[in-house]
């Protein structure tokens, strides 16, 4: 049994780079990947601004090294790109060495596929051709997918608490390396656009049409994304004589039951997934040097979360930002992309803007981070992602000391 | 990692909501698919609030609650849930609508339901609990997975209960899908002859099992639920023989103390034949049980099993009606479950209280 836990390899792709590299430099550049719709139609195109990762399932599979054949949901070959990543990263050749689990993440799986396929699927009559992307539709379909990608075989699970589900997945796969079930997890989680929640979130009315604007007075709303990202979980022994990236110190889920999509207006439930994950740390609050928040651009969430913070943290905010505005807000892969976020701030000791921020809100009086701060002191960065059904969750990333 | 199980609150196909007529009164299907036993939800939910519910969702608070009620529990300290397939009726119909309407007049209510973690969230709603709520969705593992989640917090520091249960329900549309895809009989059978079917395919069936584990034991307890093992996509029946060796060795137990064994066979002669290599292999002269033809194939069906073996180590009861070889037990301590579904296989282990009536 570990009674640590280090993050030996991230990986990622979304709207802002293909890999953790291109990802570093449209962080660093400020460079936002929010745009038009291209990859699919819907009525709504004109009036979306989302982030898309500009490449065709086709480039995707070339990608992953599979063949353009073979029949893999778009939500599945991100994952296995960023999972791939992660694994390369953390170094790791013969996955057999010791025990390695997968816990992955998503909301809707491969919904991009078969809800245009759905009324084929109602048919008695219809060829099948796209019958087997049904199973796209079972969360695991990706999770399955990217063990055998991967030749993971000990341990598999999939987590689906909507926009806290790959926040959710690390917090999970830590535990089960701490209980000694697995020495090693990769965890994260994949989503990719569909007409299925982008139609939902319209119908919420939370979309913003221009690029969103967290934390700001005149905010209207998120933008989708899509994207994955993933983390290589070790134990202390599995980890011993590998580069370690940081230590993954806390974490911890709670849940605000509130209401069903609604964050409840003090972000109690915010505050107590943060401070059960400073318990599990054993850090205090001022410890931290960089808070990586939900931060969507509707107007509950960053109200709520950032009346969380100040009960937090009271007026001692430290430098914090919302990094949805680089990548729309990836749903169930939300909380791998910004755990990698958060781990790339620690390693390069950066802080992200919180791009389009203008006014704060007036009841937090919050500035977040507005241009790039370089060469700052990061010891410990606090994630949060919070989800529909009240999930509220919070991962803490630690400098490990020599 | 173990917990006892303080209560249980199971809707499924058979009559064990109230457990009034179970396992008496047995409900059988000829139509190859196996729908819950509702209960009168007016009961545990407010009926303008029920109205706007989809099926599962209702089905998952009414089982949760009960089962509060049988553990005699005001609040959990933890809710985690595991559904494959989630509130797909919901999906469905989100998803007819956008393409009705070509992605117009669209009202959210389908949608906001639709997302996987609402039976969790919905009942964390109803109870007002503010902590630790999970819901994993993978297959065969999603209820396996919910129930180690609960025995690794009971193990952790906090925790002392958690209300951890496996719900799916089976749609018109998603039975429609699976018999495409081959998962069902072509022929029409009765549920009970459903192990000496010798064709491909088994039978539909759904459910909404809810379990409160607690750290402590406390009189009037089921069972001690004592491990929980997934093996994926074995190559042969000896992988799982070594997670078997694992779970007995953690356990201090051997084969020889294992007084049941219920399969989760389901008539399904391409993947039966795990079951009986298993049986005949590794397990040989322990008397054996079935549970599939009560509440039929689904992904969380083990959820059902583990009920069942709750309900017999807390009678003392062994139902003949569950029985599938000839051996029966005299007593029961320790009842092995396992199952599967596709090439997701699970084991549980739960042993009798001492000191029980």
């Amino acid at each position: 049994m570990s009674s640590k836990v280090f993050i030996t390899g991230i990986g990622i792709i979304s709207a802002i780079g293909n890999n953790v590299e291109e990802t570093l430099s449209s962080l660093q550049k400020g460079e936002s990947g929010i745009g038009k719709l291209d990859n699919f139609s819907s009525r709504h195109r004109d009036h979306l601004a989302v982030g898309e990762i500009k490449e065709s399932d086709d480039l995707l599979k070339t990608r992953c090294g599979v063949s353009q054949t073979s029949r893999y949901s778009r939500t599945s070959l991100l994952g296995m790109i960023a999972a791939k990543e992660a694994m390369l990263n953390a170094g790791i050749i013969d996955i057999s060495q010791f025990r390695t689990g997968i816990v992955s993440a998503t909301s809707v799986g491969g919904m991009g596929v078969a809800e245009n396929h759905f009324l084929e699927y109602l048919d008695p009559d219809d060829d099948n051709k796209f019958l087997d992307y049904i199973n796209t539709l079972d969360c695991s379909d990706s999770t399955e997918q990217i063990a055998a990608h991967l030749g993971i075989t000990d341990y598999l699970s999939t987590i689906s608490t909507a926009c806290s589900s790959s926040a959710n997945a690390i917090m999970f796969g830590a535990r089960l390396i701490k209980h000694g079930i697995v020495d090693r997890v990769i965890a994260g989680g994949t989503d990719s656009l569909s007409r299925f929640t982008i139609n939902g979130f319209m119908s919420l009315k939370i979309l913003d049409e221009q690029p969103c604007k967290p934390f700001d007075a005149s905010r209207n709303g998120l933008n989708l994304g899509e994207g994955a990202g993933y983390v290589v979980l070790e134990s202390e022994a599995a980890a011993k004589g590998k580069n370690i990236l940081c230590e993954l110190s806390g974490y911890g889920n709670a849940n605000d039951a509130y209401h069903q999509t609604s964050s409840s207006p003090q972000g109690k439930g915010a505050l107590a997934a943060m401070q059960k994950a400073f318990v599990v740390s054993g850090l205090s609050p001022d410890k931290i040097d960089y808070i990586n928040a939900h931060g969507t651009g509707t107007e509950i969430n960053d109200l709520s979360e950032g009346l969380a913070l100040r009960q937090l943290f009271g007026d001692k905010i430290p430098h914090f930002s919302s990094t949805k505005a680089y990548t729309g807000h990836t749903l169930a892969a939300a909380g791998g992309i910004e755990a990698v976020f958060s781990i790339l701030a620690l390693q390069h000791k950066l802080v992200f803007p919180n791009l389009n921020f203008n006014t704060p809100i007036t009841e937090l009086e919050m500035i977040p981070a507005q241009s790039l701060i370089k060469g700052v002191q990061i010891n410990h960065v606090l994630s949060n992602s919070f989800g529909f059904g009240g999930n509220t969750s919070s991962l803490l990333f630690s400098k490990i000391t020599a | 990692m173990k917990a006892f199980i303080r209560g249980t609150g199971v809707i499924s196909p058979q009559h064990t909501f109230l457990e009034s007529n179970f396992p008496e009164t047995l409900i059988e299907t000829n139509t190859n698919l196996f729908r819950c036993i509702e209960p009168s939800y007016s009961e545990y939910l407010n009926p303008i609030m029920a109205r706007r519910m989809s099926r599962v969702i209702k089905m998952g608070i009414a089982s949760a609650l009960r089962c509060m009620k049988d553990a005699n529990l005001e609040m959990p300290d933890a809710i985690v849930a595991g559904t494959a397939l989630g509130c797909l009726g919901d999906t469905e119909k989100f998803l007819k609508a956008i393409i009705a309407d070509d992605e117009q007049f669209l009202t959210p209510t389908s949608f906001v339901q639709s997302i996987q973690n609402s039976v969790s969230a919905q009942i964390a709603l109803h109870l007002s609990c503010t902590g630790h709520n999970f819901t994993f969705a993978h297959k065969g593992f999603s209820f396996e997975s919910a129930v180690l989640d609960a025995l690794m917090l009971i193990d952790e520091k906090e925790v002392e209960t958690v209300l951890v249960g496996g719900i799916d329900e089976m749609t018109d549309h998603n039975y429609f899908f699976y018999k495409k895809l081959g998962r069902w009989k072509t022929e029409q059978i009765n549920s009970n002859s459903l192990y000496t079917s010798t064709t491909k395919g088994s039978i539909g069936g759904e459910g909404a099992s809810f379990f409160v584990l607690s750290k402590k034991q406390t009189p009037g307890d089921y069972a001690e639920l004592k491990g929980v093992k997934t093996i994926y996509n074995p190559a042969n029946p000896g992988q799982i023989q070594n997670k078997l060796a694992e779970l007995f060795a953690e356990n201090n137990i051997k084969s020889s103390d294992i007084d049941l064994v219920l399969y989760g066979l389901n008539g399904d002669v391409r993947t039966d034949h795990w079951f009986t290599s298993v049986m005949e292999n590794y397990l040989k002269n322990i008397p054996d049980g079935v549970f599939k033809h009560l509440c039929g194939e689904y992904q969380t069906a083990s959820a059902f099993a583990v009920g069942l073996a709750a309900r017999i180590l807390k009678s003392g009861v062994v139902p003949d009606s569950i029985l599938y070889g000839k051996l029966k037990p005299e007593t029961v301590r320790n009842i092995l479950i396992y199952n599967s579904y596709g090439n997701n296989h699970s084991l549980f282990l739960l042993s009798g209280l001492t000191g029980q009536e």
